[in-house]
C-alpha cells in the first residue's frame, strides 16, 4: 500500500516539477516583462506545491531520502510526469497552449483530490487548487487573446493546440498504482474527468475562434516512465548542481 | 480532524510576534497578515505554527527565522512549524493589515467575485492607493510576487500592486 501511495504522490508531483522547470526556463526570456513574470510566478507556485508533495513522499519512504533527493536524484525513467508538461517552450503560443491544456486538467484534478481520504493529500489539494485557478485564468485568457488577435497569432495558437493535442489523452491514463489508490479512496478516478475536460477545452477554443483538433491518435508513455527526448535535456539542466556537487545544500 | 479557522495564540506572545514583519512588505506585521495560526508556551519553550500565503512563497523561511529571533530576544527558545491546513485566505488579513497595505501602496484584496471581475473583465473597482481613483485597470494578472497583480491608475498614471484574493 505504501509503495502505491509513494508512486501515486510522485506521479502528481512530477507534473508540477517538470512544468515548473519548463516555465522557469523562460525567466528573463519571456516575450514581455509581464508574461515573463507571470510564467515564473506560476513556476514558483508549482515548485512550492512540489515541495509539499515530496516532503510527504519522503516521510512515507521513511528512509534517508529527502525532498531534494526525490526531486534531483532519480533517473529519467523514474519520473512519471505526463508527456505534455515536458514539451519545450517552442514559442509563446506553445507555452500558453501547454499551460492551458494542463491547467484545465490540473484544476479539475485538484478539485477532486480535496475529497481524498488521505488527510495530507486533501490538505495539499485544498491549498493548491486556489493557486491553480489563477494559472487557468492566465492561460485561458491568453489562448483567447492570441486566437482573437492577428492572423499570425491565431495561426500560431492553432498550430500549438494541434501539435499538443496528441498529449492530452494521457492525462486520463491510469497506472496500476493510480487504480489501487482510486480503489482505496485516496486517488482521483481521472477517467471521470475526461468528458468535462474536453467540453471545457472546446468552449474556450470556440471563444478563441480556434478549431478543435480532430485527430484521435494519442501519445502516451510518460506516466510509465517512457518519455520524449525532451525530458533528458531538461533533467540534465535540473540535476546539474546535485550531480556535480553531490549532497550540496543551499 | 476538525478544521478550524481560529487562531490559538498565547496573550503574552502577541506583542512579540507583532514586531515580526513580512520581509516583502515591511510595514505589515505577520500577525496582521494572519499567517501565525498558533503560538503556545509549553514548558517554557514556544511552539509556533505558521501557514504560507502561497505554496511557493519564498518569504516563509525568512519569517520562520525572524520569529525565532524575536522570541529568542524575549528569552524564549522556539520551534516553528509550517502547516497547510486550513489553507490561508486573504480574509485573514486584519483591517489594520489592509490599511497598512494600502498606505504602503498595495491595493488590498476585494471579495472573490469582484476579484474575478477586475482581473478578467477589467472592471474598474480597485482603488488606486496613490490617488484613491477607481479608474484603474489590470496590466498583468501576476505582479512582483505570486500573490499580487499589476494595475495602473488612469488618473494619476501610477502603476501599483493589487493583492489578489486567495
Amino acid at each position: 500500500m505504501k509503495n502505491n501511495l509513494y508512486s501515486y504522490i510522485l506521479g502528481i508531483a512530477d507534473n508540477s516539477l517538470i512544468l515548473g522547470q519548463r516555465l522557469g526556463q523562460l525567466c528573463g526570456h519571456g516575450p514581455s516583462l509581464e508574461t515573463d513574470i507571470a510564467c515564473t510566478n506560476i513556476s514558483l507556485d508549482l515548485f512550492g506545491q512540489v515541495r509539499s508533495y515530496f516532503q510527504y513522499a519522503a516521510k512515507i519512504a521513511g528512509d534517508q531520502r529527502t525532498e531534494d533527493d526525490i526531486a534531483m536524484l532519480r533517473m529519467e525513467r523514474d519520473y512519471k510526469n505526463v508527456l505534455l508538461v515536458e514539451q519545450p517552450n517552442t514559442n509563446f503560443a506553445f507555452t500558453i497552449g501547454r499551460q492551458f491544456l494542463f491547467d484545465v486538467y490540473h484544476q479539475a484534478f485538484l478539485t477532486e483530490l480535496q475529497n481524498s481520504n488521505d488527510f495530507t493529500l486533501s490538505t495539499i489539494a485544498k491549498k493548491c487548487v486556489k493557486e491553480v485557478s489563477y494559472h487557468l485564468r492566465f492561460s485561458s485568457d491568453w489562448v483567447k487573446r492570441l486566437g482573437n488577435g492577428t492572423s499570425v497569432s491565431n495561426k500560431k495558437m492553432q498550430e500549438a493546440i494541434d501539435d499538443l493535442w496528441t498529449y492530452t489523452d494521457e492525462l486520463f491514463y491510469q497506472t496500476k498504482a493510480d487504480k489501487q489508490m482510486v480503489f482505496e479512496g485516496i486517488g482521483v478516478d481521472v477517467t471521470n474527468l475526461k468528458s468535462n475536460y474536453y467540453s471545457r477545452i472546446n468552449d474556450i477554443l470556440l471563444e478563441a475562434t480556434l478549431e478543435i483538433p480532430e485527430s484521435q491518435w494519442f501519445q502516451t508513455g510518460g506516466k510509465e516512465g517512457i518519455h520524449s527526448e525532451h525530458l533528458g535535456y531538461l533533467l540534465s539542466d535540473l540535476q546539474y548542481m546535485q550531480r556535480t556537487y553531490p549532497n550540496m545544500e543551499w | 480532524m476538525v478544521a478550524t479557522t481560529d487562531q490559538n495564540i498565547d496573550q503574552v506572545l502577541i506583542s512579540i510576534l507583532e514586531k515580526v514583519s513580512d520581509p516583502e512588505i515591511p510595514v505589515l506585521s505577520i500577525m496582521d497578515m494572519g499567517v501565525v495560526r498558533s503560538a503556545l508556551i509549553i514548558n517554557g519553550n514556544v511552539k509556533v505554527e505558521i501557514t504560507p500565503t502561497y505554496s511557493g512563497c519564498p518569504a516563509m523561511d525568512v519569517i520562520g527565522d525572524d520569529i525565532k529571533k524575536a522570541l529568542k530576544h524575549a528569552g524564549y527558545e522556539s520551534k516553528v512549524d509550517l502547516i497547510l491546513h486550513p489553507a490561508w485566505t486573504t480574509d485573514w488579513i486584519t483591517p489594520r493589515g489592509r490599511k497598512a497595505l494600502e498606505d504602503y501602496g498595495i491595493a488590498p484584496p476585494l471579495n472573490p467575485t469582484a476579484d474575478k471581475e477586475v482581473l478578467l473583465e477589467e472592471k474598474r473597482m480597485v482603488t488606486c492607493p496613490n490617488c484613491k481613483s477607481t479608474k484603474t485597470v489590470v496590466v498583468s494578472q501576476f505582479g512582483s510576487t505570486a500573490c499580487k497583480a499589476l494595475f495602473k491608475c488612469e488618473d494619476c498614471k501610477e502603476p501599483f500592486d493589487y493583492f489578489k484574493c486567495l
